[in-house]
């Protein structure tokens, strides 16, 4: 009986934790953009996506460079190392663009974003700013969200053109594959719509979950000291738990039926 | 920081996202052969395709002038009617010319071959929607495995 309870409770307090994610996110969008808004948002994309810009180059680049080194010695054993470049285009622009930086924003500033909230709810700003009639989902949450949404597409595009050039430097400058080859195979085989709009969508998809869970938590974390490293915590775990599980449901909806 | 600063860097960041994006569009996925409007249909019928897919390159002595555009069954005899898309500068074949499936290289991806006919009096050009006559199919490992098996079969 008391197993049962425990589980009831459970369930109940985690379906109005989702209950509350989806009222405060759909009470932050709702309101109408008003043009007085947009610094905000100004603001939170250089916090957000400039700020996490050189972790972003710099993974990538190493990504790509790792991928051209372990994928060519695979490669030169069939004599296929002009292959190269399709499959550092394609592993990065398919899935360990949108992926990796999904994770590494989740790190880098969706715990930022829990935590800056988190702070802003403890220390009674959000209640000071209903106080002065000015709605915090509106001014707090809605600017950090949107910004969120742009910033990670573009994050995730950066991230492969950089990972591809990466594998350009290691696989064509270092290893001496072709350089012709490794355009050109790599051009015939990318897709446009299937292969770089697929990333692309990911990546919006991925940018909402994370910003979405990042923000919820710093607004509904207990305004204690424990509570917000909890939150943060939990961001960093949530977020890369859902971006993971996602991406395979995402890749069997795109990739997995011909 | 101020705000001018700010706007500056989300700018800049802004920019490396377009050049990116440009770099994927232009280098990485380069589309420049067998975009609509610019390019004729012809069709071809196979008895088997193989491993032939949609996208696949056409080509004429390496040259890529075309790709294919779909593959679908003929509903009377059953045999596959692959549509080629082939750029409007590259026109002019005769109508002797013939298609065939090859692959690149041992393990590569397989793409429509193309032989340009012999071109004399009384051979008219190949025209948009016109069937290539003269075809021939994939190898397919397993029938050229066999026929080995049967041709050894019958020397002994």
């Amino acid at each position: 009986m008391k197993f049962l309870q425990s589980l009831g409770a459970s369930t109940i307090s985690k379906l109005t934790a989702i209950g509350r994610a989806t009222l405060m996110l759909v009470g932050a969008l709702v309101a109408v953009p008003r043009v007085k808004n947009i610094p905000l948002v100004i603001k939170q994309l250089y916090v957000v996506g400039v700020q996490s810009l050189l972790i972003i180059m710099v993974s990538g680049l190493f990504i790509g460079m790792v991928m051209a080194l372990q994928g060519y010695t695979i490669l030169v054993d069939y004599g296929a190392e002009g292959s190269l470049g399709p499959m550092v285009a394609l592993s990065l622009l398919r899935e360990l663009g949108p992926v990796v930086t999904a994770l590494l924003f989740a790190g880098r500033a969706g715990s930022a974003l829990t935590a800056e909230i988190g702070l802003m709810k403890a220390t009674e700003q959000l209640s000071s700013l209903e106080m002065m009639a000015v709605d915090p989902l509106r001014r707090i949450v809605a600017p950090r969200f949107w910004a969120g949404m742009l910033a990670m597409p573009m994050l995730a595009v950066i991230f492969s053109a950089i990972g591809i050039l990466g594998g350009h430097l290691v696989g064509v400058d270092w290893l001496g594959v072709d350089s012709g080859s490794y355009w050109s195979i790599m051009q015939s085989t990318v897709d446009w719509n299937q292969d770089v709009i697929n990333g692309v969508i990911k990546s919006i998809v991925f940018a909402l979950v994370v910003t979405w869970i990042a923000i919820f938590k710093g607004y509904d974390s207990i305004p204690t000291s424990e509570g917000i490293s909890k939150a943060t915590t939990e961001t960093v775990v949530y977020s890369s738990l859902a971006v993971l599980g996602l991406d395979f449901v995402l890749t069997a909806l795109m990739f997995g039926i011909e | 920081m101020n705000k001018y600063k700010t706007e500056v860097m989300v700018g800049f960041f802004v920019a490396l996202t377009i050049s990116a994006l440009l770099l994927l569009a232009l280098k990485v996925a380069e589309q420049s052969v067998a975009t609509e409007g610019d390019s004729y249909t012809l069709y071809a019928k196979f008895d088997n395709i193989g491993g032939l897919k949609a996208r696949s390159a056409v080509k004429v002595g390496g040259v890529t002038v075309g790709r294919v555009s779909s593959i679908t069954l003929d509903k009377d005899d059953f045999t596959p009617i692959v549509e080629l898309s082939i750029l409007k500068q590259y026109n002019g074949f005769p109508e002797t010319s013939s298609v065939s499936i090859l692959t690149s290289g041992l393990l590569g991806e397989q793409y429509v071959g193309f032989q340009p006919g012999f071109s004399f009096d009384g051979v008219a050009d190949l025209q948009d929607g016109d069937y290539l006559q003269d075809t021939k199919s994939a190898l397919v490992l397993e029938d050229l495995i066999g026929q080995f098996l049967f041709n050894r079969g019958s020397d002994e």
